[in-house]
């Protein structure tokens, strides 16, 4: 057991002198004799080559030893002369311009095996190392971080000394660190030490590498790296606790989008309006044909297609919510279960005229340039649409509020909330209420459909696939103020990703589902019902 | 007091009613094997199948309508009872296949041993036993009507809310049961069935007797509802959907009351299921559709609920038109069903029963219509409140 470690700690020492500091010394290495040899040599002549090639340092013989690697460097048997071919192109390894071997040229590839092209990387990430390039400086140091090889050591030394950039210095601790700590020489004090760097370094990859370590590491390293991975699982549970409430919250805010209004209508009016979904439905074939529109009259408009359908959705779904009000509903008054049938009649009828103009395929609204693409938040992905689409939320959330608090519509739609009677006596006009009331639950509706444009299929079905959610929202929020719904559907949002890694995705809409009966069982009313001394139903 | 029941519940339209499904359990039967095809009054296998389907269409529209038309229960969710029975006499018709399967596997029907499953589930035991199986057909949307509407009443969830969680039970049924691994036979369903009590499904004469069950079935449900709505208890239940609050406060318990009439109804539309899997032979998770439930909702509305015969009228009628538009004017069956919806609630408000009633009824107070709150008594309850979801006495315009 010694004896084999004292042996293999010699030819460890031996190779990294010759490999290194050695072969350094001697700058005087015929550059394209080695790779004109390369052609004839055998397995192992190529691995001296190759070391040889490498302790040069010069960059030029970067494209034959990356062709020999990928198997691209070929001999040719007439003329004797080494070539790189890729695809149809021959080029010369050194210079890279194109060769003309004519037409009797016979080809074979230089044959490498597995361990070659391990020295190969090794070496070239190891002449990376000091290149000019930060770019490729960093990615040599990710290539040792990948490969951690005792050998290396005294190169990423060299490299860490000279290095400035601070984002390529770290890269290189950590494959630093990582190299001691996989490397059997190493002492006991020094692996502790290379653990935190690798904590603080290697990111996402921490957990594995210290993973792995732990299986070959000294019983005396044991705990630090115990420790180590415990704290960086923790962490990562707080990341995907984080992670997963930002995508609740864009769930959320769809559903808050779609919800809002048909909590208004029902809050005001009692009225359960089943043509809701058909209403952001509408909005979104609106965007369609405002797109359509702007893109053949004025293409110079194209990217705020999205904001000029923001009021033309709003105007249309609304005034198509006061015609079914006034058409409809009116009639309906008192007897709150047969609106929704009626509506439910209604929203077949608008579905199957959408698919008849239309056709049932889906139609594409294509994202504005501000919208598409996404930002890296501290390693969290965030899409631009969705971003867009959570600010969008908040914005109509709030500007509902401020209609319901700072205006007399507002004042007057409460006031009919709580007690229609009563506020009929104090004279307000509670027709005209209703049908603004509907109206504004609509363009709403309409509006929720333009955001929709950028996250799902514009399809006549559009609406149904919302309108269980929102009524789920609207039932577990209450109908008391808009927070309920504010409060439910992020609630419902969250709950939702927060299900989803554990039971998949069809199960966690079940359990929320459940979970929400049972709830209706504890709060008939929901989150923040409506508090009065009328009896309850 | 058996008797006085019966009595009491077969008063002249019901035995009316029970006497003509009775009589067409016998006629169509006789009609299809007796006189030859070609001859006049020869009724094809294919329409035995399809009256077949329509009349257990009509079991379910009669369940929805003991808990909405008598008790003030919009339940959207009585397809889920109706699918659930229909899944366990699919499971029983499944297990009948035996080796004739694709794969021929003796125990485990097709898409199980599709999904590489060894053994069969746990719950599908029992169910090659046809009275097991019916038992189960009952018990099932019997015990979940149950334990739901024990939760549900007790806590007073009522109106919108009961509905809409009721679409939410039938849609959280519907995603569950496309799921393979529940092992119903995930987006397929259940189909391909070969024998029912040993006599082939698709025979001339099994499907006859089918009819003929599911007409007997119907006559027996209405019996039921009949004896039910008659009795004291109907007289509470027609109390609880007028004035939900004063019946409490009499000191009546409502949640009892509520529970008892959806119980029986999600049992009816149980029993409607499992007949209905046989005659169309096939039964997958669509029939969960919260849409389905709605559209249940209507063909009661279109006969006129609250009466016995309405929901059988509106399901066969609903049901032939549906027939007849999707293979005449495909395109325009969701227009007409639309129209239908809002039409019969804007000026149906009664059904066909109803305005059979207003045209050519006389004007004395029949026992089976609803006693309406008459205006003094309703002014004292708020206007978005009222419980009645009946049509008030004279519209009251949208102040």
């Amino acid at each position: 057991m010694l004896i084999s470690r004292v042996i293999r700690l010699t030819v460890l020492v031996l190779s990294l002198l010759f490999s290194t500091q050695f072969t350094h010394a001697q700058d005087t290495v015929d550059i394209p004799a080695q790779i004109a040899a390369m052609g004839e040599a055998s397995l192992k002549e190529l691995g001296q080559i190759v070391s040889d090639l490498a302790a040069t340092g010069d960059s030029s013989v970067v494209p034959a030893l990356t062709a020999l690697a990928d198997g691209n460097l070929y001999l040719d048997e007439i003329s004797g002369r080494v070539v790189i071919q890729t695809g149809s192109a021959i080029t010369d390894p050194l210079t890279g311009e194109a060769v003309d071997l004519g037409a009797e040229a016979d080809l074979s590839r230089i044959r490498v095996n597995n361990g070659l092209r391990r020295d190969i990387s090794a070496a070239l990430a190891g002449m990376t190392l000091m290149s000019d390039d930060p770019r490729t400086r960093l990615a040599a140091a990710q290539g040792f971080l990948a490969k951690p090889d005792a050998a290396n050591l005294p190169l990423l030394d060299e490299a860490i000394a000279a290095e400035t950039d601070a984002n390529v210095l770290s890269a290189m601790q950590t494959a630093r660190a990582v190299t001691i700590l996989g490397s059997e020489d190493a002492s006991i004090e020094d692996k502790n030490a290379a653990v935190p760097q690798i904590v603080s370094g290697a990111g996402r990859n921490a957990i594995t590498i210290l993973t792995s370590a732990l299986a070959t590491a000294p019983d005396a390293v044991k705990p630090t790296i115990q420790s180590a991975i415990s704290g960086l699982e923790q962490g990562r549970a707080v990341w995907g606790a984080l992670q997963n409430v930002w995508f609740g919250m864009s769930l959320g805010s769809v559903l808050l989008l779609a919800a809002i209004g048909l909590a208004i209508t029902f809050g005001v009016m009692g009225v359960i309006n089943m043509a809701h979904g058909e209403m952001v439905m509408l909005g979104a074939y609106t965007t369609f044909l405002v797109q359509l529109v702007i893109r053949q009259s004025f293409p110079g408009l194209l990217d705020y297609s999205l904001l000029i359908a923001l009021p033309v959705a709003f105007l249309v779904t609304g005034a198509i919510g006061v015609g079914i009000e006034r058409g409809i509903i009116r009639w309906l008054y008192g007897r709150p279960l047969e609106t929704l049938l009626a509506t439910w009649g209604l929203s077949l009828i608008l579905q199957q005229t959408v698919r008849s103009i239309f056709g049932p395929t889906n139609q594409m609204v294509i994202a504005p340039t501000w919208m598409s693409g996404s930002t890296d938040f501290f390693g969290l992905a965030i899409t631009y649409n969705r971003f867009w689409i959570v600010i969008f939320a908040l914005i109509v959330f709030f500007m509902l509020l401020l209609i319901l608090n700072r205006t007399p519509l507002g004042l007057q739609m409460r006031a009919v909330t709580q007690n229609r009677r009563m506020a009929s006596a104090m004279g307000i006009r509670t027709p005209f209420v209703d049908a603004m009331t509907f109206g504004l639950g609509s363009g709403i509706a309409g509006l929720a459909g333009v955001a929709l444009t950028q996250i799902d299929n514009i399809s006549p079905n559009l609406g149904q696939n919302y309108i269980i959610d929102s009524f789920m929202v609207v039932v577990f929020g209450g109908v008391g103020n808009l927070w309920g719904t504010f409060v439910g559907a992020l609630t419902l949002g969250v709950a939702n990703k927060f299900l989803e890694p554990y039971a998949g995705a069809v199960l966690g809409k079940i359990l929320i589902l459940v979970l929400i009966i049972l709830f209706i069982q504890r709060r008939p009313r929901g989150l923040f019902a409506l508090k009065g001394r009328a009896i309850e139903q | 007091m058996l008797t006085q029941v019966l009595f009491r519940a077969l008063d002249k339209k019901a035995v009316w009613v029970i006497g003509i499904f009775l009589a067409v359990a016998v006629y169509v039967p006789m009609a299809n094997l007796l006189i030859p095809p070609g001859q006049f009054g020869h009724v094809p296998t294919y329409l035995v199948s399809l009256l077949g389907k329509y009349l257990s269409y009509a079991i379910l529209a009669l369940a929805l309508d003991l808990v909405w038309g008598y008790c003030g229960i919009l339940s959207l969710g009585h397809s889920a009872f109706f699918a659930l029975g229909g899944y366990a006499m699919g499971m029983y018709l499944m297990r009948q296949i035996g080796t004739r399967g694709v794969y021929g596997n003796p125990t485990l029907p097709d898409f199980m041993v599709f999904l590489n499953w060894k053994e069969l589930p746990w719950y599908w035991y029992g169910f090659d036993n046809f009275w097991f199986a019916m038992a189960m057909v009952v018990l099932v949307p019997g015990l979940l009507a149950f334990i739901f509407g024990f939760f549900a009443f007790r806590s007073r969830v009522t109106g919108f809310y009961l509905s809409i969680i009721t679409q939410a039970m039938t849609f959280a049924l519907l995603l569950a049961f496309f799921r393979n691994d529940m092992g119903f036979g995930g987006n397929n369903g259940l189909t391909d069935f070969k024998d029912i009590l040993g006599a082939p499904v698709q025979a001339q004469t099994t499907r006859v007797i089918l009819f003929s069950a599911t007409a007997i079935a119907l006559a027996l449900s209405v019996l039921v509802c009949s004896m039910i709505v008659n009795s004291k208890l109907g007289k509470v239940m027609v109390a609880v959907r007028d004035a939900e609050s004063r019946t409490r406060f009499i000191g009546y318990r409502v949640e009892y009351v509520k529970l008892f009439a959806f119980t029986v109804s999600a049992i009816m539309a149980g029993i409607a299921g499992a007949l209905y899997v046989p005659q169309v032979g096939i039964i997958n998770p669509g029939e969960f559709e919260p849409g389905n439930s709605i559209e249940v909702v209507i063909w009661t509305a279109v006969g006129g609920r609250g009466t016995l015969i309405g929901p059988i009228i509106g399901a066969i009628v609903v049901n032939l038109g549906k027939s007849w538009f999707t293979s005449a004017l495909p395109e325009f069956w969701l227009f007409a069903l639309g129209a239908l919806f809002i039409f019969v609630t804007l000026f149906l408000p009664k059904g066909i029963v109803g305005l059979w009633k207003q045209l050519f009824g006389t004007p004395r107070k029949n026992a089976e219509e609803p006693a309406m709150p008459t205006p003094a008594q309703s002014a004292d309850i708020e206007r978005g409140e009222d419980p009645s979801t009946f049509d008030n006495p004279q519209p009251r315009p949208a102040e």
